[in-house]
């Protein structure tokens, strides 16, 4: 009785959400056929990036399970994996995430200021997401752009040479978008 | 000018896809290779040519061909690594970007060489917008019978793959880069077997650089004889150089072999000179694993002789003096910069992508880095810094992987040369926040050129 009232609280939606569409599952077929018969399990990390980027930016246990049953292995290969790499988000994040990195070479270049004025101008410290629910703030390793510091990427592609102005603009825009999305 | 091998076509229009780069004089190598050459006489070539490996280890590619196991019924692979995390490199990132093709081409050349019928491209999985250029490129080679059964009527059949990696630079390791191909966390495997007997999926695995597999494709066009006249004694060839920090023109840069540092730096041709007027303090000249060089001893070795940009003149005098070529990734440090906290960054870096199978790696890095965030903010005591070498010291050559040394190098380097910088920060701890070391004495003894 009282283990049918908590299922029955858990909004169905949720179950419904982790489920690839037509399209994408044939994408994940296309995929596990890169590699050799039976070593399907090569095809997790791409999978996984396509779940993330499926299922609300994040990878849910229950998406993790979703996708080791899709590839047959076992759960725990996927949770082993989710957490061994960083670009895999365990928790849900802000629609945009603001990925700066701080290593060496963007240092030399400033980054810190950067960092620093996204900030004050979000009011989140690296880690946090806005209250609204729109912005990440996270601090990466090396992303291979270190010519073109100080940098950030988001979502699938990288913004260089960032000035106090260009991160003013790149909020402005992310608004912008999130507004007419609404 | 210098001579380029690779990027010379890198700015024509449209080349990024078949037609303008077919038309350019692109798939030569691969016409000659498949219809003329048999795949030993491919590797013969490669060596010929002396080229050496651009991911850092500079071991030579044909040598490494010529190892790979070739057992009955058992298919084998090619496996090129495009994970590039190597803090100051972003050489094969440019060259994947511009000329899609080329590394496309030389895949082919080598995967015949090899006899590989299924070759993957792991790519770092920030670079989520190169690898849908790279998958746009082998569909037009595909369409255009570059790729597939029956290539040009040879017989050869082969398939390339782009495989997305996911934020780990320790899966730029080799064996690291077969586990994660493979499905699995980006742990390193203990050698031997070495991938050319055991790869990935258990299969014969050769595993190279972007740069390296690119370069095979003008050793084909001009013969590994003519390939290896360019440049100078174990450096053969043109290298990429991803030039970064404090200079006037940040970026990626094909270099003959034989120019000097100090041209480097200050031409126009290449980074034109330290940014800002200020004067040259420091340099890491091939990626963030190998030692850090004060002025002095980047553009002049211990014995006074002029350094120049090739293997062997970097690394003249071992660690104590000298440095590496690496990945070439070449970071320039100016008079304002702080040492110490150049290294920590560094330190945090190895610290978080250290795998954690080997204690003294994932317990050294994080001590380190530690130990630097103490003294970079005026908690550090005199004794951190022999405390901090005594660590580096430990962990160097006690690990699976070489990222253990790869960490406690730039550390080692850091404190060799700078250990002055390093005591100034704990005994002037409020001064060192308020400003820099400067200079100091590093640029003392030879005479250094103040830009422009
Ligand atoms: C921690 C670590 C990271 C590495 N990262 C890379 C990398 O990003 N790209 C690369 O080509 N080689 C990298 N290497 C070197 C590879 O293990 C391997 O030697 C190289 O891919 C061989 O290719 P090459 O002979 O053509 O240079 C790395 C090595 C270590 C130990
Ligand atoms: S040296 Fe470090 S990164 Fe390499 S296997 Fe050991 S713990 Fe992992
Ligand atoms: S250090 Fe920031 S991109 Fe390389």
């Amino acid at each position: 009785m009282h283990k049918l009232l908590n299922e029955q609280s858990i909004p169905a939606r949720e179950y419904d959400m982790v489920k690839f569409s037509e399209n994408d599952l044939a994408k994940v077929q296309e995929i596990v056929a890169h590699y050799p018969d039976g070593k399907q399990k090569s095809a997790l990390l791409p999978v996984l990036h396509l779940a993330q980027d499926t299922f609300g930016g994040w990878l849910s246990s229950e998406t993790m399970d979703y996708v080791a049953s899709l590839l047959q292995i076992e759960p725990i290969e996927v949770y082993e994996v989710a957490t061994f790499y960083s670009m895999y988000h365990l928790k849900p994040v802000g629609k945009y995430v603001f990925e700066v990195c701080q290593t060496g070479p963007c240092m030399l270049r400033g980054c810190d200021d950067i960092i620093q004025y996204i900030t004050q101008t979000l009011g989140i410290r690296a880690g946090e997401t806005t209250a609204d629910g729109l912005f990440t703030l996270k601090t990466v390793e090396c992303l291979g752009a270190c010519g073109y510091a100080p940098m950030m990427q988001l979502g699938k592609y990288y913004r260089e040479h960032l000035t106090k102005e260009k991160v003013d603009a790149i909020i402005a825009e992310c608004r912008k978008t999130a507004a007419e999305q609404n | 000018m210098g001579m380029k091998l690779l990027l010379e076509k890198a700015h024509v229009e449209g080349i990024r896809h078949f037609e303008a780069y077919r038309r350019e004089g692109g798939y030569r190598s691969v016409e000659k290779a498949l219809k003329e050459m048999s795949p030993e006489a491919i590797v013969e070539e490669v060596k010929k040519s002396g080229l050496r490996g651009r991911g850092g280890a500079g071991f030579p590619a044909g040598m490494k061909w010529s190892f790979i196991a070739k057992p009955e019924g058992v298919p084998r692979h090619l496996v090129c690594n495009a994970d590039e995390s190597e803090p100051g490199t972003f050489k094969d990132r440019y060259l994947m970007e511009f000329l899609p093709h080329l590394l496309l081409e030389g895949l082919i050349v080598s995967s015949y060489a090899l006899g590989s019928h299924a070759t993957y491209i792991y790519i770092r999985g920030e670079y989520a917008w190169i690898a849908t250029i790279l998958e746009t490129a082998i569909a037009e080679a595909k369409a255009n019978g570059m790729l597939g059964n029956n290539i040009l009527g040879s017989g050869f059949d082969c398939e390339i793959y782009v495989h997305r990696g996911a934020g780990a630079y320790i899966c730029g390791e080799e064996t690291a880069l077969i586990e994660s191909l493979e499905g699995k966390r980006g742990n390193p495997r203990i050698k031997p077997p070495f991938p050319a007997i055991q790869g990935v999926w258990m299969r014969p695995t050769v595993v190279n650089n972007v740069e390296t597999l690119a370069a095979v494709v003008p050793i084909i066009n001009m013969g590994g004889e003519e390939y290896a006249k360019i440049g100078v004694g174990k450096s053969t060839g043109t290298k990429l150089i991803s030039a970064c920090g404090n200079i006037n023109k940040p970026g990626v840069y094909e270099i003959d072999m034989t120019i000097s540092v100090e041209e480097f730096i200050y031409s126009d041709e290449y980074c034109g000179g330290i940014a800002n007027g200020k004067r040259l303090k420091a340099c890491i000249p091939g990626g963030s694993s190998v030692p850090i060089l004060p002025a002095n001893l980047l553009l002049k070795t211990a014995k006074g002789e002029t350094r120049f940009m090739n293997y062997e003149s970097l690394s003249d005098g071992g660690f104590a003096s000298g440095s590496m070529m690496g990945s070439g990734g070449f970071i320039v440090l100016d008079e304002d910069q702080c040492i110490v906290k150049n290294t920590y960054t560094l330190a945090r870096f190895y610290r978080h992508e250290s795998c954690g199978q080997c204690s003294p790696c994932r317990e050294g890095t994080g001590w380190m880095e530690k130990i630097l965030w103490r003294l970079e903010n005026g908690e550090g005591k005199e004794t951190d810094i022999d405390l901090l070498w005594d660590i580096q010291r430990r962990i160097e050559g006690n690990t699976i992987c070489p990222l253990g040394d790869a960490a406690a190098w730039p550390v080692a380097a850091a404190i060799r040369h700078f250990r002055d910088e390093f005591e100034w920060h704990v005994r002037e701890p409020q001064e060192a926040k308020r400003r820099n070391y400067g200079l100091a004495h590093y640029a003392d003894p030879i005479h250094v050129p103040v830009a422009g």
